[in-house]
């Protein structure tokens, strides 16, 4: 990243002894995460009513399954600035296949390809030339959605079969989302693949000190070129589910989505240098997220005036425990 | 380096004119210099912005929030020429400049006191700003029949045949020029960007120079809003959404290295110049507009895979390992 990094280490476990577990970042967005459950329910009758509640998860789904890939790169040392772009493009994909008369399952797996093409092409771009990934994923950005705009314009593509709706709009089971559910699960393997196998491992031995890990046998260029495709990938799935959602597409869908996607990572702890971060950390933020823009969307509070609430939070959340470490260390 | 630097822009001018004779093929009309005093007018804004955002990304930083602060500051002076239309424009400037210089001054001292990395920062406040607009603003719009005949007329007025918008463009590349060549303060800027340890045992204070830096690119953001509301005489929560990445892409595209260091005003001028013509050209040349985004990022990737080839990246990670410890 641009800014100078500062010191970090590499623990030999990542099990927390209970007492840093309860100071931990964790701990911290649990507390913020219960104080603004208890503020919305306190302020408005409708929010503890389980449908409510199941409305709430639509605001961070989407944007949390790219969340979870966006963490991994984060970690690693990139940053990824053209997901709502592959949302766009792959939407884009998908509604003239729809033109087409292709069927659901084919939307689906034409969503998912467009994703995955478009990570492996900010990958290639980004390890094989040894570009910075920002800069590589500001251009990628305007050129996925420039596509998109070239072959919409300002139409808009609708008629998306009815079996379609489900990934967007279906319930597993009473209340809970299809969305929803899928969230949950990509919230495990992830946890699973950064926190409990060797890829992860080598993720933040990557983004604690590239050469170091190169010298030490990671194989960094590959690794940081799966992350940009599962990355992509993620995208791709969240823009089948956008699109079931809306049932339409227009060049101009998810616009502003890469913002929130990296708010919603840094917030869940993740270092914005590089080489710390867990899944936890972004589940619970992905949950703050959704709890704040839905509880003041209850209120009848407008949605650029939550993004100042989402802007402080974030700015807050960070800061806190450095003035705290300043107070604490008599500085 | 300073030759090498040159030759850059260089190659970027001949790539800006070349791009030129391009469109003239198409449209000979284009190349004419009352039409390119035209599109120097209408890319005066971005050449602004970019460089305030350039001494910001010179010093290892980004601010992702000029946009915002164009939008707020821009809703400010529209608002209070609404209200008070016997304010001179001369004085609603220099409120522009003090709100923007307030803005900026925020993220600076986010930065500067806190150690919070800028782009988290910038990202919070761009949020925050644009939010702030629509609080003061209480969502209604500024129309041109509320603004005062002098509010919009201001940069429009010819001063030696060109409008003041490009004066003032003039002005700023000049201001930016003397800063980074002949001042202390630039040097300082370049020194922070290529070896920010270094520069801290060179007598420079990073934090101190960061904080300037984002009061600079706030001023510029506060200033770009007044022009920007009174070119497109319509201020509103939407005015400039997402503009700051194009102001980042004419920052690549004129050769800024994003890893700091590297960059210089011609090249944020012509990168700006060079994103400007594109916008300009395609409706005369008969391509749709919707071309153009596609295009422009098309540029950034070409911009950056050509520059890249002059950085030292792997000598750059060790650095970064060093100034860590």
């Amino acid at each position: 990243m641009t800014d100078v990094p500062a010191p970090r280490h590499i623990p030999d476990r990542l099990d927390k002894p209970f007492s840093s577990a309860v100071f931990s970042w964790e701990a911290l967005l649990v507390v913020v995460a219960v104080a603004i459950f208890a503020i919305n329910s306190f302020a408005s009758p409708y929010f503890l009513d389980p449908y409510s509640l199941s409305d709430l998860t639509f605001n961070f789904t989407e944007k949390g399954l790219i969340a979870f890939a966006m963490a991994l790169l984060i970690i690693s040392g990139e940053i990824d600035l053209s997901v709502a772009a592959i949302i766009a493009l792959a939407s884009t994909m998908m509604g003239m296949a729809v033109q087409a008369g292709a069927g659901t399952p084919v939307l689906v797996l034409i969503g998912i390809v467009v994703g995955l093409g478009c990570g492996a092409f900010n990958g290639l771009l980004v390890t094989r030339l040894g570009l910075p990934s920002i800069v590589v994923t500001i251009g990628t950005m305007s050129l996925f959605r420039g596509i998109a705009f070239i072959i919409l314009g300002d139409q808009a593509y609708k008629g998306y079969p009815e079996s379609f709706a489900f990934f967007g709009q279906g319930y597993v089971w009473w209340v809970v989302s299809f969305e929803l559910v899928l969230f949950l699960i990509a919230a495990v393997v992830y946890w699973f693949v950064l926190h409990r196998t060797s890829f992860g491992r080598r993720v933040f031995a990557i983004g604690n000190n590239p050469v170091a890990a190169q010298f030490s046998g990671v194989r960094v260029g590959r690794i940081k070129f799966i992350l940009f495709c599962l990355t992509g990938l993620m995208s791709g799935i969240a823009s089948v589910l956008i699109t079931s959602r809306l049932g339409s597409t227009r060049p101009s869908i998810a616009q502003g989505y890469e913002l929130e996607v990296i708010t919603m990572v840094v917030l869940g702890g993740v270092s914005i240098l590089g080489g710390a971060g867990s899944i936890l950390g972004v589940v619970l933020a992905a949950f703050i997220m959704g709890l704040v823009t839905f509880g003041l969307g209850l209120l009848n509070v407008p949605g650029i005036v939550m993004s100042i609430f989402i802007g402080l939070l974030l700015i807050i959340v960070i800061a806190l425990p450095i003035v705290w470490r300043r107070l604490r260390g008599g500085r | 380096m300073k030759t090498f630097l040159k030759y850059r822009e260089i190659w970027l001018l001949a790539a800006i004119v070349v791009l030129i004779g391009l469109i003239s093929t198409r449209f000979p009309a284009f190349a004419d210099p009352g039409n390119l005093r035209q599109v120097f007018n209408d890319t005066s804004i971005l050449m602004i912005l970019a460089l305030g955002q350039m001494v910001v990304i010179l010093t290892r930083s980004i601010d992702l929030s000029m946009a915002s602060n164009l939008c707020f500051t821009g809703m400010v002076v529209a608002m209070l020429n609404a209200a008070h239309p016997a304010i001179p424009i001369p004085l609603l400037i220099v409120i522009a400049l003090v709100v923007g210089l307030v803005l900026g001054a925020i993220n600076g001292l986010l930065v500067w006191r806190l150690n919070i990395p800028s782009i988290v920062v910038t990202l919070g406040t761009l949020t925050i700003y644009r939010g702030a607009t629509f609080v003061i603003s209480g969502g209604a719009w500024v129309n041109a029949d509320k603004m005062s005949p002098d509010f919009i007329g201001f940069q429009r007025a010819a001063f030696l045949g060109i409008p003041v918008l490009s004066w003032i463009a003039v002005l700023v590349i000049a201001l930016f020029f003397v800063l980074m060549t002949r001042t202390a303060l630039g040097r300082s800027i370049y020194a922070i960007g290529v070896n920010p340890t270094a520069s801290v045992y060179a007598g420079i204070d990073v934090g101190r120079t960061k904080f300037i830096v984002f009061c600079i690119s706030g001023m510029i953001g506060g200033l770009s809003g007044y022009l920007w509301i009174s070119r497109y005489v319509i201020a509103s929560v939407e005015v400039a959404n997402g503009y700051e990445l194009n102001i980042i892409a004419a920052c690549v595209i004129g050769g800024i290295s994003i890893a700091g260091g590297i960059g210089s005003v011609g090249g944020a001028v012509l990168g700006a110049l060079f994103l400007g013509i594109i916008s300009n050209a395609l409706p005369v040349i008969n391509i749709s507009p919707f071309w153009q985004m596609a295009i422009s990022g098309s540029a950034i990737i070409l911009a950056v895979v050509l520059n890249a080839r002059g950085e030292r990246q792997q000598g750059r990670i060790i650095l970064r390992k060093v100034e860590a410890a």
